[in-house]
Parts: structure tokens; C-alpha cells; sequence
């Protein structure tokens, strides 16, 4: 279960920092360039942070207790795959999740 | 005549952003749902999406502290998941940066993925564009999202409540996530960036808090960056 105080403090940090991301350079910086090197390294930041946050989720799932699990793997590549392919994010969501419970059903 | 013009904008906006009607519903409404599996109230749940405004940091946030990690790797985590924030400050501040302060903070809270695309590909196809008329535009392109965002992160949380457990939503943030990571796969540096940072990951998975995440982020961001520099290095050597 989530701590309630922790998640306060989070949704509040989380608030206040996003609002600051946001108002950084339209609000304070004005038009003065920002460093090379910085924008290089940003440009990144979510390409870096998302798929690191999720390959342990995806090779070691919690709900199986770290085990190696076949429907969340494949549910995991199809969602990818359609994602490369199509560039839609709800399609590949959808195959995704079609793939999941259409593996757990027949795994039973 | 001048209101006539900004009202127009204001309506161009809002008909230029309507397409991704389809993304946001979904897309909050699975918050709700997995916040509210999560163990969040739906108060709980909506004052997240309000204050925070960000699916991607949103969901971040929810899978660390459903992992037990520390507080301030939880919000370092989300936070640097909303880093890309910072840069579409940067690229509407020399459009909108001389709009009133009370302007600029508004539309500083509403900047989310789709405002920033949607309006930045405006003001460079129409450079004419006044600074009214860029703020009208805006604010039009964020109201058929933001409210839709609220909206069905409540929708999303209150049939929550009601959802049987074991539908093995624990996988819903990874599929989510793998889903937004795809369409993000623009140039090799950006593939290099998140092969890096899988595979740091995974072989600093043991590091304890949840440190690991921002090793492999960290080395992930300076891999793209490098990547990014060797290409430029390379075109310049064949010109």
C-alpha cells in the first residue's frame, strides 16, 4: 500500500516542480539561450527514463514475484511492436492489453 | 475587429487540437483506474491530475511508490520524466515570452505534450501571428484537453472503486509506458538512449532505493547526447 503522507508530498513536490519545468524559461529565463550541451542531454531525458523504469517491470514482474513470465513478456513486445509499426500509442496499448489477457486466459 | 480575431484563433485552436480527444480520454481514464487499484482515493486520484498536469511523470510516480522507493527518488524520477517540460518552455518562450507575466504562468501550467506540438507548429506556419492572438491560440488548442484530462481521471478513478481485483492491472503502466517509448524513436541517438539505459537497468536492478533507475537514466541521456554528437561529427566529415 502507498504511505498517505508520501503520497501528498509527492503529488505536492511534483506539482510545484512540474510548474516550475514548465515556467522556467517562458516565465523567468525570457529569450536567453539555454547551453548546448544541456538541450543535448534533455533532448533525451524521456527516451532514457521510460524504457529503464520499465525493462525490470517487464523481465521481472512484480505480480508473479520476480519470476520470468510468458504472457507479460509477450504482452510486453506486441505493445512495442505495434508502437514501431504504427506510431499510435492507444493501438499499441490495446494490442497490449489484448495480448496479456488473451495469453492469461489460455496459460489459465 | 481585434476580438473577432482572437475569438477565431481561440476556435482554430480548439478544432487543431480535438483530434487527440481520443488519446487524452483513454489515457486518463487509465490513470484513474490504476491509481485507484493503486490504493488512491478518487479525491486523491483527481488532485494528482490537477496539480500535476503529466500522464508520463504521473504514472512514474505511481509505479515507485507502489515499489516502496524513497520519496525523493520518486519525485527525482517523475520530475526528470518531465524534463522535456522544460524544453517546450524554451521553444514557446520567443513566441509568447512577451505576454503578461499572469499569461505566461497560466499557460506555463497548461503546457503539456500535445499544447506545445500543436501550437509551436501554428506559430511557425503563421509568423504574423500577434502575441493576443498566439495566447488565444493557445489557450484554444488546451481546452478541449485539459478538461477531458480531469474529467476522465475521475471517470477513470470512480469505476476504479468498483473493479475486481486480479485483471493483472499491475501490467498496465509497463504496457502504457512501452506504448509512449515507440513513437519516441526518431533518430538513432534517441534508440541509443533507450538500449543504454535498458540494459544499465536491468544490471543495476540490485542497486538499492531505486538508484539504479537514475544511473541508468543518466547514463541513457549522456549515450543519445554522445550518439547525437558523433552523427553531426560524421555528416561534417562528408560534406
Amino acid at each position: 500500500m502507498i504511505d498517505k503522507t508520501t503520497l501528498w508530498i509527492v503529488i505536492i513536490a511534483l506539482g510545484i516542480g512540474s510548474f516550475f519545468l514548465r515556467f522556467v524559461f517562458t516565465g523567468l529565463v525570457g529569450s536567453r539561450a539555454m547551453p548546448d550541451w544541456l538541450l543535448r542531454h534533455l533532448r533525451y531525458t524521456a527516451v532514457a527514463i521510460l524504457p529503464a523504469l520499465v525493462a525490470p517491470q517487464v523481465i521481472w514482474p512484480q505480480a508473479t514475484g520476480g519470476e520470468t513470465e510468458p504472457a507479460r513478456l509477450a504482452a510486453a513486445c506486441v505493445t512495442l511492436l505495434v508502437g514501431l509499426l504504427s506510431k499510435n500509442v492507444i493501438a499499441a496499448i490495446l494490442s497490449g492489453a489484448f495480448t496479456l489477457y488473451g495469453l492469461l486466459y489460455l496459460l489459465g | 475587429m481585434a476580438t473577432t480575431t482572437a475569438k477565431s484563433t481561440y476556435l482554430k485552436g480548439i478544432v487543431d487540437s480535438s483530434p487527440f480527444i481520443l488519446v487524452i480520454i483513454p489515457f486518463a481514464s487509465l490513470f484513474g483506474l490504476v491509481a485507484t487499484e493503486a490504493g488512491l482515493s478518487v479525491i486523491e486520484t483527481l488532485t494528482f491530475s490537477i496539480v500535476v498536469i503529466a500522464g508520463a511523470a504521473q504514472f512514474t510516480a505511481l509505479q515507485l511508490m507502489q515499489e516502496q522507493a524513497p520519496t525523493l527518488v520518486v519525485i527525482i524520477s517523475s520530475l526528470a520524466v518531465n524534463l522535456r517540460m522544460a524544453m517546450y518552455s524554451a521553444a514557446l518562450t520567443p513566441y509568447i515570452g512577451a505576454a503578461p507575466l499572469w499569461q505566461r504562468a497560466l499557460a506555463a501550467y497548461l503546457t503539456v505534450d500535445q499544447s506545445y506540438v500543436v501550437s509551436v507548429a501554428e506559430y511557425e506556419r503563421r509568423p504574423e501571428m500577434s502575441i493576443p492572438m498566439r495566447i488565444a491560440y493557445f489557450f484554444g488548442v488546451v481546452t478541449p484537453i485539459v478538461p477531458l484530462w480531469y474529467g476522465f481521471t475521475f471517470v477513470g478513478a470512480y469505476l476504479g472503486a468498483w473493479f475486481p481485483d486480479g485483471w493483472a492491472l499491475d501490467f498496465a503502466i509497463p504496457i502504457t509506458f512501452l506504448a509512449m517509448i515507440a513513437p519516441m524513436f526518431r533518430t538513432l541517438a534517441h534508440v541509443v538512449a533507450a538500449l543504454v539505459a535498458v540494459v544499465v537497468s536491468l544490471m543495476a536492478a540490485g542497486i538499492p532505493y531505486s538508484l539504479g533507475l537514475m544511473v541508468a537514466g543518466i547514463v541513457g541521456m549522456m549515450a543519445g547526447a554522445q550518439t547525437e554528437l558523433w552523427q553531426e561529427r560524421k555528416r561534417g566529415r562528408a560534406e
